[in-house]
């Protein structure tokens, strides 16, 4: 069933990336309507892969997927026989059917077969393991660190100057001039795991311990996944957002979140107050905003949150009231998160909002 | 040509009449014969397994509908890891120890375990492990909140049980059941082994051994392999928690993989720790029902032997995302594909067994043909888990929650039910229902195919697993829904095995000594067995001690 069930999201698939030579000779008796009833289209499945990474994988998972559906046919089926041909008939009796302790050369045979396959799965999973893992960085590479917290993502640009949140922008990558993205990770507390199924497979994000993963997307948009190792109370809102943008796009985003934050305020009263109730307040202790007192970094960096689509690491759209009710109360929205509710008056809550939503 | 001991000669009849009920108990709780440790151990599993299965129920309820709030996210996350732990430390080890218990003496021919004492010790100190961790739910916390279950997960992956991460003492409670539980499986496994070793009775060659005999010694050599890193790890833990040590505490220079690997040296073969005693069941039940000498044997014995080795070369294959380099990922492919051929080759002998036979589907039967075709699939998962670059991305998705029940629920837990149906005569001196075992098998399937079957194709869709919801976008909520629906099916099959359990004993057919006509020597005395098992120590000549009896023309010694 489970076999039967991967053809039709290798199907899927195949619509929406268009082409895909490995997935075609696969036999989809029926997968459309499989896939009519069961699947909704997932923006996080690991068959429609968009990055180098994820395209390997995607292929050596057809070839073991290909070589596994085979054996269980052969094998299911000779059980099918077996118990078929050799079930008790009423005319059998009590007689005992001839007793066979064993043979030798059958032994042979279903062992050096296997072998044989095994081998050849090993060298096939070795080829793309290397493919991965062991091919040198290129220089036109850029680099960002991926640090990850309980229950967000910090994202640093060491060469650009810039420090974000919880939404990773990356360049597109021209197969022909590869621009790839290299993310070095560790962690700031527990073990996370970096899974954007669409781009790689996961790395795990490991205190005390860095790891480097590449990616390089070969098509521009929002890419999704989400923490991949359990992290403790909200693992489950820890989501990615992966904005894959064209060069263009992606050197305006970088001039525009490393200026330093807005500070002046003149025809909005409001927020010019607001500035000044998150610079009294306990806020600058653990976020950042660039060009200001608050320096902290044990939350998100605040100096652009405006420009971001959502807020608490990925569950929830980033808009004035739900920024309101997060800053009175984190917990009501994202139970476990870290942030503490600042019990700040309706004045107060009124004029942080005004000032949060003028960082862009 | 085999003596089988036909008489009775010992009279128990006077120490059981008409006793006072507390003195059974009193009886029961001194007692170290196999026999009664044996049903304490699966008696105390079947509760276990109860409380385990409805925490698997609150969870399913939990993920049915995305953004649900069925329960808070600190309940999930201690119903997960409860349910986890429960299941392997208190549920799966117990009952494969209980069964073992009370078959691995009478099927060699013998009086008792080789340590009786060691025995009731092992059994009483792994209870109350498991008391310990429930306690939890009433102590947990101490001061900081009052009562909590562990929450960081069956496999409590470090720093996140650091005292900085895990503050109260819930962590502390899994810590030290985990210790206690190791204590009385790894007391239980030595006497098993020395059992086997040691207590064979005349003409009982290790040729043979009944092949469950055979894979209860390989799966108590790997307790000894297992159990003792995890123990090691519980005191290595217990000391960064209470003694200022740093052994997994990164902030202090310690390591977080160092406990990855720690707890995966255990945590791989555990796997098969749970497997083997399933292969074992099949092994016995098969041939039985298809009227033929198992096919192979020692081939199957060389790849249980070999299956045991090949187990403790695997660990890291649920480390390919740790990032542990090309070198150490691809040794471990390896060694993970390896493993395949010995466990192909058992399937391939079953098959063998079957082939030529004349199939009688009694209920164990029907059972073991369902962990074949299961237990086929779940290798198969397994192989594409093995290629690591495909676990970089199926890990710690659903795909692989679905796999490894698969394992657990397709093969061992069906292997189990198996040797329900068959040994239940036999402790019991009653036959249980054909028709409520036929429901029960065929509600089960269902249950367990709409569940794990579909329960792979969201881990497929990017789900990952120990999320205590999801979004709707994310087009994973058909899916959950139907594996919940699954589960209520498998509960119902549960229930049917409940009731024809306890219908059974009271109104069930008289079994006598041999209700399947099988060939191994716990037929060979009545049922339930007297404490003594054996009056007259048997002489075997051949690995079917009670063919060679009942085919006196044609003995399997002859072949030998």
């Amino acid at each position: 069933m489970s076999l039967f069930d991967l053809c039709s999201a290798a199907h899927l698939d195949r619509d929406r990336v268009g082409v895909n030579p490995t997935s075609r000779g696969l036999p989809c008796i029926g997968a459309d309507l499989v896939a009519g009833m069961v699947f909704a289209p997932s923006s996080t499945s690991i068959f429609a892969p968009a990055a180098t990474p994820a395209r390997s994988i995607f292929g050596l998972s057809m070839l073991v997927l290909s070589v596994t559906l085979a054996i269980f046919l052969i094998v299911g089926g000779l059980l099918l026989y077996v118990l078929i041909r050799y079930r008790q008939r009423p005319e059998d009796g009590n007689r005992e059917p001839p007793q066979i302790y064993g043979s030798n050369q059958i032994e042979l045979s279903w062992t050096v077969i296997p072998i044989l396959i095994v081998v050849m799965l090993f060298l096939t999973t070795t080829r793309v393991v290397l493919e991965t893992e062991a091919i040198p960085k290129p220089t036109s590479a850029m680099d960002v660190t991926v640090i990850g917290h309980q229950f967000w993502w910090e994202y640093r640009y060491p060469k650009l100057g810039v420090v974000t949140a919880n939404e990773l922008h990356v360049p597109i990558s021209d197969p022909a001039k590869p621009t790839p993205t290299y993310l070095t990770m560790s962690s700031a507390d527990v073990s996370h795991s970096f899974w954007v199924p669409r781009l790689a497979g996961k790395m795990d994000v490991i205190p005390n311990r860095v790891n480097i993963m590449w990616i390089d997307p070969q098509e521009t948009g929002l890419f999704l996944g989400q923490c991949a190792q359990y992290c403790g109370t909200q693992h489950a809102k820890m989501l990615l957002r992966v904005y894959v943008q064209s060069s263009q796009d992606f050197a305006a985003w970088i001039e525009q979140q490393k200026r330093p934050a807005q500070q002046e305020f003149t025809g909005n009263p409001a927020a010019a107050e607001g500035q000044a109730v998150f610079m009294h307040n306990a806020c600058i202790n653990c976020h950042t905003i660039a060009g200001t007192v608050a320096t902290g970094r044990f939350g998100p960096d605040l100096t652009h949150l405006a420009s971001r689509d959502t807020i608490a690491s990925g569950p929830i759209q980033n808009t004035p009231e739900n920024l309101r009710k997060w800053i009175d109360d984190p917990s009501s929205m994202k139970p476990g998160s870290l942030m503490p509710a600042m019990h700040l008056n309706n004045h107060d809550l009124e004029v942080i909002t005004a000032y949060l939503t003028q960082l862009h | 040509m085999t003596t089988t001991p036909a008489v009775q000669a010992i009279d128990e009849t006077t120490a059981q009449r008409g006793r006072p009920p507390l003195n059974v108990v009193y009886e029961w709780i001194t007692t170290v014969d196999h026999k009664k440790i044996g049903l304490m151990y699966i008696v105390y599993a079947l509760i276990f397994l109860v409380v385990a299965g409805f925490e698997a129920i609150l969870i399913r309820i939990q993920l049915a509908v995305p953004n649900n709030h069925f329960v808070s996210p600190q309940v999930f996350n201690q119903l997960f890891t409860m349910h986890g732990t429960t299941m392997v430390f208190f549920m799966g080890m117990p009952l494969l120890f209980g069964i073992g218990n009370y078959l691995i003496p009478i099927m060699i021919g013998a009086r008792d375990m080789a340590f009786p004492r060691l025995n009731a010790f092992s059994f009483w100190i792994s209870a109350f492990a498991g008391l310990l961790l429930y306690f939890s739910y009433l102590g947990g916390s101490g001061l900081y909140a009052a009562g909590s279950a562990p929450d960081v997960g069956w496999f409590a992956y470090a720093p996140l049980t650091a005292k900085v991460f895990s503050p109260g003492h819930s962590t502390d409670y899994w810590n030290l059941s985990i210790f206690l539980s190791g204590v009385g499986s790894i007391g239980t496994a030595l006497n098993i082994v020395s059992t086997i070793l040691c207590m064979r009775c005349k003409g009982m060659k290790m040729n043979r051994l009944p092949l469950l005999a055979w894979l209860y010694l390989v799966m108590s050599g790997l307790v000894f392999v297992t159990i003792s890193p995890l123990t090691a790890a519980q005191i290595m833990l217990a000391i960064d928690r209470y003694l200022g040590a740093h052994f997994f505490d990164t902030q202090a220079g310690g390591s977080a993989v160092l406990w990855f690997h720690f707890f995966w040296i255990f945590g791989h073969p555990e796997v098969y720790v749970l497997v083997l005693p399933a292969f074992a069941f099949v092994n016995e039940i098969v041939p039985v029902f298809s009227r033929k000498a198992i096919f192979g044997y020692p081939a199957m014995v060389a790849a249980s032997v070999g299956i045991g080795f090949i187990s403790t070369t695997v660990w890291a294959h649920h480390m390919f995302t740790v990032g542990l380099g090309p070198a150490g990922n691809t040794f471990f492919v390896f060694s993970t594909m390896v493993i395949s051929v010995p466990t192909g080759i058992k399937i391939f002998n079953w098959l063998a067994t079957m082939w030529g036979g004349r199939i009688v589907f009694a209920t164990p039967m029907i059972f073991c043909i369902g962990f074949l075709f299961q237990f086929l699939v779940a290798g198969l998962t397994g192989i594409m888990l093995g290629a690591a670059p495909f676990d970089w991305q199926l890990g710690n998705s659903y795909f692989v929650v679905a796999h490894f029940h698969y394992v657990l629920v397709g093969a061992i837990v069906m292997a189990v039910f198996a040797a329900f149906y068959y040994w239940y005569p036999k402790v019991t001196g009653r036959m249980m229902s054909e028709t409520l075992g036929k429901w029960h098998f065929w509600l089960f399937v269902i249950g367990f195919h709409l569940t794990f079957d579909f329960m792979h194709i969201p881990g497929l869709l990017g789900m990952p697993r120990r999320i205590y919801t999801y979004e709707a976008s994310r087009g994973w909520g058909t899916l959950n829904l139907i594996v919940g629906i699954g589960a209520l099916f498998q509960a119902a099959g549960v229930l049917c095995l409940v009731y024809n359990m306890v219908r059974s004993y009271y109104q069930g057919e008289e079994a006598g000594n041999d209700p399947w006509d099988a060939w191994t020597l716990e037929w060979a005395t009545s049922s339930p067995p007297p404490s003594y098992n054996f009056a007259v120590e048997p002489t075997v000549t051949s690995a079917r001690p009670l063919w060679d009896l009942k085919h006196p023309e044609d003995p399997d010694s002859e072949y030998e």
